[in-house]
């Protein structure tokens, strides 16, 4: 698990460092995938069940992970979405995705 | 009470917006009522603290820190309030007479009286981090006096300046203080010196000793750090008498005296002190007698001056102890009432350039009295105050408590220090005040004393001669409670004009004798002295290059980092993180491979785990944006999967809704978006790239790994949750629970992001184009 997390870490840090701006939105997704499986996994894999009271389980899965990983997953889709529009916009505007031609535009 | 009066000159500065326009140019009357009053009010505990009694008021201020508003008024910090007051009164007085209607008079007297409480600050605190909150504070107001013509460029040079190595010095100094501090587990001044034996033998002693006196020799201008001193002198004449003749630059020699009975007695002490103060005095001497402009005359010879009381606290005898803190009080007046001088024979004539001034006395006969008695004190010619202190000076060059080359060489420079001292005071008096005039352009405005400028350097000068003649009058009361201050114990000495035939007085006679021979040859010496001392290389060149230097680096390493190239700042970023998490990690030790506390792993996460890694390289290599995004998408799936697996149902529900989403957000921009180049960059880069990304990879690897197997906390942190989430969140999810009862307020901040996202991407969406206006 660990070695995969690493794995998708380095193509997210890979991707972020490229100039496409898809590739850079796609890059921090990846990373946010890790980092939530991160999460998780420090919090003990399948060490019991899901953390439902009232269901006869005595062993839990730690809700804590869960419950960070969940805001996290929602606020990367909004940080993707909101990337994911400022580069639309920036290149019906600027006509280039290329970030080391993004100088400014004329009227900044 | 006596911490309202030590507070009073900030709080009587929120009256001069009101005072100002009421009273015009007679506001300097009112301000100069706050230091004589509390000239008066100090002057009331001279009977307690000449008896032996410090006072001493403690309030506290940040206990946790041991730091106390504490209030210590010995015979050493009466003596300095004393001036500080006293030529405080005086100087506000002259500036009445001697700034104009136009002049920003606000600004002035709010200064002044600011720096006047800072000093006041300085020498009566007891304890060390109070005494540098008011140290800087001199160093800013005095930045702010310095550079009160700000219009022009040569004064805010001087003033920032001044402030750059006061500030740097002050920085110094506090590094030792808090050596200090570990040394002794104090900040208070009594207690640090009731430690002083502990302190000397400790091994942190020789750095704190340099850090303090490096603090000390920036304020007190002590070579090489006097650089800043001459440029100074572009302030008012009215800021010049009153820093350098009784206040910032005395509060170096006051910090040398405080902590004398701490620091001092070590041959450390003696040799860094003594000798620094004895060059300073040789050097500073020497170069007056170059000068051309007064104030730079008067300048270098505060400089010299102030080397010999340093000279002084280095010798660390009794009597050395009791010459500095009488030598202190007569260079205060000596000095206060020379400025004051020349600064009516600029207001008068027009010109401080001595190379076009003389014969002066034909219209201000007063103001040439007064020049010659101050001028000749600070010679040292007998029947004035600086006699005899400077007699002082030469007994104690002559008994110094360390043997060896010391004891011929520091009488030596003492006296030839003096030689050059007593022959630019007649340069001073004689080449403006007497003679003929040299140009016939330059004369007075109007014939006669200018009185309402004279009357304080009058007083000042006729102090010098009363004390000159009875020194017995300050002794008890004044020089000998400061001495005893600086030394920890009574000090008895007696201030004498007169101690028969001996070596000093044949010290004085040499000094006079050499001193008018050097004065009529000025020329020669004046030119063997400009022979020595170029313009090319010296310290100023060396100040203003590194400052040069400085910025240089500084726009270097900015451009350097600052490219506007988003992919730089990650580089450096990621760069940082894998240096300092991962070098901390190899140095601390941390890695730890062997403890680990694995799940049971079967085929079915291994195949979840070959997935998602084939996915995310699968968006790194596939050709086209299509393929990529559903690349990514398709770890996405297999991220759910693992949710599913992990025990996670919420995740699981989550992750695939925001999935599918924005899949679907990717493909409506995707149409928008160019198609994904074949990335062009250079093979280096990419190896650089690749390295990076590597490394971080790695590193969250072990990282993970080594958290494991150190296994620092209980395998389940949330049992308070799981217990409570029935009873007080009354529900069965406790993810759920957790997040909307427990951490609501994290979850508001999170629906607060999603609007705020989806609000921008609207208005993104929605955006005319404006100006421009040639999009869609």
């Amino acid at each position: 698990m660990s070695i995969a997390i690493g794995i998708l870490f380095t193509t997210g840090v890979y991707l972020v460092l490229s100039k496409s701006l898809l590739r850079i939105i796609l890059g921090t997704s990846i990373i946010s995938h890790g980092a939530n499986l991160l999460i998780i996994t420090m919090g003990g894999l399948k060490t019991g069940g899901p953390a439902l009271l009232g269901q006869g389980i005595v062993s839990f899965m730690d809700p804590l992970p869960q419950a960070l990983i969940l805001t996290a997953i929602v606020i990367n889709f909004a940080m993707t979405a909101f990337l994911m529009v400022l580069a639309y916009r920036s290149y019906a505007d600027l006509g280039t995705d290329n970030i080391e031609l993004l100088r400014g535009s004329d009227d900044e | 009470m006596l911490l309202i009066a030590i507070l009073l000159p900030f709080l009587a500065v929120f009256l001069l917006p009101f005072l100002v326009p009421v009273l015009q140019r007679k506001v300097g009357w009112a301000v100069a009522l706050v230091p004589l009053f509390l000239f008066a009010y100090f002057a009331g505990f001279i009977p307690q603290v000449a008896g032996g009694e410090p006072v001493i008021v403690n309030y506290q201020w940040v206990p946790q820190m041991g730091i106390d508003f504490s209030i210590y008024l010995d015979g050493l910090a009466l003596l300095f309030a004393l001036l500080i007051t006293g030529l405080g009164f005086f100087v506000v007085s002259y500036a009445v007479g001697y700034l104009g209607e136009k002049e920003n008079l606000g600004n002035f007297y709010s200064f002044i009286l600011l720096f006047m409480g800072s000093m006041l600050g300085v020498v009566t605190t007891g304890n060390l981090l109070v005494l540098y909150i008011f140290w800087e504070l001199t160093s800013v107001t005095s930045f702010l006096l310095i550079g009160f013509w700000f219009h022009r460029e040569i004064s805010r040079y001087g003033a920032l300046k001044s402030m750059l190595i006061t500030v740097f010095g002050g920085l110094a100094m506090l590094a030792g203080f808090i050596f200090l501090y570990l040394i002794t587990g104090s900040f208070n001044i009594r207690d640090i010196i009731a430690q002083g034996s502990d302190v000397v033998a400790h091994s942190y002693y020789l750095p704190a000793l340099i850090l303090i006196l490096l603090g000390a020799f920036t304020k007190s201008a002590q070579f090489p750090f006097h650089i800043w001193l001459p440029n100074a002198m572009e302030a008012p004449t009215p800021v010049s008498a009153y820093l350098h003749s009784a206040t910032m630059v005395k509060a170096g020699l006051y910090l040398l005296a405080r902590l004398t009975p701490a620091l001092g007695g070590t041959p450390e002490w003696f040799y860094l002190v003594s000798g620094v103060g004895l060059l300073t005095l040789c050097y500073g001497s020497f170069m007056a007698v170059r000068q051309t402009d007064l104030k730079a005359f008067l300048a270098f010879s505060t400089i010299s001056q102030l080397g010999l009381i340093t000279a002084l606290f280095g010798f660390s005898t009794k009597l050395a102890v009791a010459a500095a803190a009488f030598h202190i009080f007569n260079h205060a007046t000596f000095k206060g009432a020379l400025f004051m001088v020349v600064g009516i024979v600029d207001h008068e004539t027009g010109t401080r350039d001595i190379r076009s001034l003389g014969g002066l006395r034909e219209y201000m006969p007063i103001t040439a009295i007064v020049a010659g008695v101050t001028a000749f004190s600070m010679a040292g010619i007998p029947l004035l105050s600086g006699f005899v202190s400077k007699e002082m000076f030469f007994t104690a060059s002559l008994a110094l408590p360390m043997a060896g080359v010391a004891q011929w060489l520091f009488p030596a420079m003492a006296v030839l220090g003096s030689i050059f001292t007593f022959m630019y005071s007649m340069m001073l008096v004689f080449n403006v005040f007497g003679g003929k005039s040299k140009d016939p352009s330059i004369r007075p405005h109007h014939q006669g004393d200018n009185w309402s400028m004279l009357w304080p350097p009058v007083i000042l000068a006729s102090v010098n001669i009363i004390i000159g003649l009875f020194p017995g009058l300050v002794e008890k009361i004044l020089v000998l409670p400061a001495a005893s201050g600086t030394w920890g114990a009574p000090v008895v000495e007696h201030l004498a004009l007169w101690h028969g035939f001996n070596t000093p007085l044949l010290m004085s006679a040499i000094v006079i004798l050499v001193g008018f021979l050097f004065f009529r040859g000025q020329q020669a010496v004046v030119s063997f002295v400009e022979g020595v001392q170029n313009h090319r290389f010296n310290l100023n060149v060396l100040y203003d290059k590194s400052l040069v230097w400085l910025n240089d680096v500084a726009t270097w390493l900015t451009v350097k980092q600052m490219t506007g190239f988003l992919r730089d700042y990650l580089v450096f970023i990621f760069l940082w993180f894998a240096l300092s998490v991962g070098g901390t990690l190899i140095l601390k030790g941390g890695l730890n491979l062997t403890t680990l506390d694995l799940s049971p792993v079967g085929p079915y996460e291994i195949a979840l785990a070959l997935i998602i890694v084939g996915g995310a390289l699968g968006v790194v290599f596939l050709p086209t944006k299509l393929a990529a995004i559903l690349s990514l998408s398709g770890v996405g799936a297999v991220v759910v999967l693992f949710w599913v697996n992990l025990r996670a149902p919420d995740l699981a529900l989550t992750q695939l809704i925001v999935e599918t989403v924005s899949t679907i957000l990717f493909l409506l921009a995707f149409a928008h978006l160019p198609e994904l180049k074949k990335e062009v960059v250079a093979k280096s880069q990419k190896l650089v790239n690749m390295i990076i990304a590597g490394a971080s990879g790695l590193l969250i690897t072990l990282l993970m790994v080594s958290g494991n197997a150190t296994g620092l906390f209980d395998p389940i942190i949330a049992d308070y949750y799981l217990r409570e989430s029935l009873p007080l969140g009354g529900g069965h999810n406790v993810v759920n629970v957790v997040l909307v009862d427990f951490r609501g307020i994290d979850t508001m901040g999170e629906i607060t992001v999603i609007s705020i996202a989806a609000l921008a991407v609207y208005s993104l969406v929605k955006l005319r184009l404006g100006k421009r206006g040639n999009a869609e």
